[in-house]
């Protein structure tokens, strides 16, 4: 325990989100946006950077703010934070770029309620340094972005055969339309999970022979 | 039909927008409480009501945003609603049925963070859609949670009986459900009118 108090900051700390606790593959969270914006790869990568600075900018007023706020009241003072956050995500996107906000939709400002965002401020921002949160939530958006596009740049190509708007196969190309439909989504993401579950389950099963040989 | 009528809107947003399974709304309780189907079906209608509170209350709370011109506060007030809305769920819950508010337990908070509660507030905005609209939609989009959360209910206790690689005995498995179930539906989108 007194380990993971102290406010060191280790490569760990950043790491944690890529791998071991990336929020969408292992911890699950946050699934309505992972799974209904990323029927493209540019769409993917836009709702992985606004969720990303939401998740900085949090994580830092939250841990910046933790010794003012009452307990009893933390969690709606969180959601207020998130919610200011995101607010401004809403009016930046909406001024860059009118169509990447039309295709996005509500999900924006859904960000509010992505258990991912109010997660870290309860479990991580409220108990460590403001620098040590965000090195953090830097990890923590890679691991989620990275996600994103993981499922975005499967869903496109099969879909729509392009990635990030430029097709890649030739007219002979049959995409399949199922990808880029709701049903995709969970298809997709029901793959990336099986396939690691399955790598997982091999590691499990390898370190298990290799204790037995040295026994 | 025209699109504004009220079967219209029930009918939509049920089947073929149905806010699970076409659009992607209140995964974390579909994922995670529909292992059993008695604790899913008092889970979907426990949501019915919270959406039915908020979404008049945010109907309300829309008309007083406009008149005072502070729409940019409309994200912080729904949440806010949303949040006292739960509470009051809870509070009457376990005045008036104990049983049933013990059976919930901890999932009825949880229903705060449900994206299904906030996305349904925001679209009945984003639609411009009267009273009786509003709430036609938000039970609509109740009955279509509670659907969807019971199918999946359903299909998974039958598949505890069934042998299955231990690969896929993860959340793997609901998620391809899931996918087999949003095709399913798919099958009503001639039904409605994409938005």
């Amino acid at each position: 325990m007194s380990r993971v108090r102290s406010n060191e900051i280790t490569w760990e700390t950043f790491s944690e989100g890529l791998w071991k606790e990336n929020p969408v593959f292992v911890m699950l969270l946050g699934m309505c946006p992972v799974l209904a914006v990323t029927n493209s790869a540019l769409n993917a990568l836009a709702m992985g950077l606004a969720t990303a600075f939401v998740l900085l900018a949090s994580s830092t007023l939250v841990s910046l703010l933790s010794q003012y706020i009452p307990k009893q009241v933390r969690i709606a003072t969180y959601i207020v934070i998130i919610a200011t956050f995101v607010t401004i995500v809403d009016y930046v996107i909406q001024a860059i770029s009118l169509d990447l906000y039309n295709s996005l939709g509500a999900f924006i400002q859904l960000i509010v309620v992505n258990c991912m965002i109010l997660g870290r401020a309860e479990a991580y921002a409220s108990k460590h340094r403001p620098l040590k949160s965000i090195v953090n939530a830097l990890g923590m958006s890679a691991g989620f972005t990275i996600a994103l596009l993981c499922l975005g740049v499967v869903r496109e190509i099969l879909g729509a055969g392009s990635l990030f708007g430029f097709q890649l196969f030739s007219d002979n190309f049959q995409p399949w339309v199922v990808m880029v439909l709701p049903a995709g989504g969970f298809l997709v993401l029901g793959a990336w999970l099986l396939l690691f579950d399955w790598y997982n389950q091999r590691q499990q099963e390898r370190l298990l022979k290799e204790n037995e040989h040295a026994n | 039909m025209p699109t504004d009528s009220l079967s219209f809107i029930f009918l939509n947003t049920v089947l073929a927008n149905n806010f699970v399974l076409a659009m992607f709304l209140g995964l974390c309780p579909f994922l995670g409480v529909s292992g059993k189907l008695n604790t899913a079906i008092p889970m979907g209608i426990a949501t019915l009501f919270v959406m039915l509170v908020s979404s008049i209350s945010a109907y309300a709370v829309n008309m007083i945003l406009v008149a005072l011109d502070i729409e940019f506060l409309r994200l912080i007030a729904y949440i806010a609603i949303i949040a006292s809305a739960v509470q009051l769920v809870e509070m009457t819950l376990k005045k008036y049925s104990p049983t049933l508010f013990r059976s919930l337990g901890i999932f009825l908070p949880l229903i705060t963070t449900n994206c299904a509660i906030l996305g349904l507030a925001l679209f009945q905005t984003f639609y411009q859609y009267n009273f009786a609209q509003s709430v036609t939609y938000a039970f609509g989009a109740g009955i279509g949670f509670t659907l969807a959360i019971a199918l999946m209910a359903g299909l998974r206790e039958k598949l505890v009986l069934s042998k299955l690689p231990s690969v896929t005995q993860g959340a793997a498995l609901s998620l391809m459900l899931g996918g087999l179930l949003s095709l399913a539906f798919m099958g009503f989108a001639g039904l409605g009118a994409s938005h």
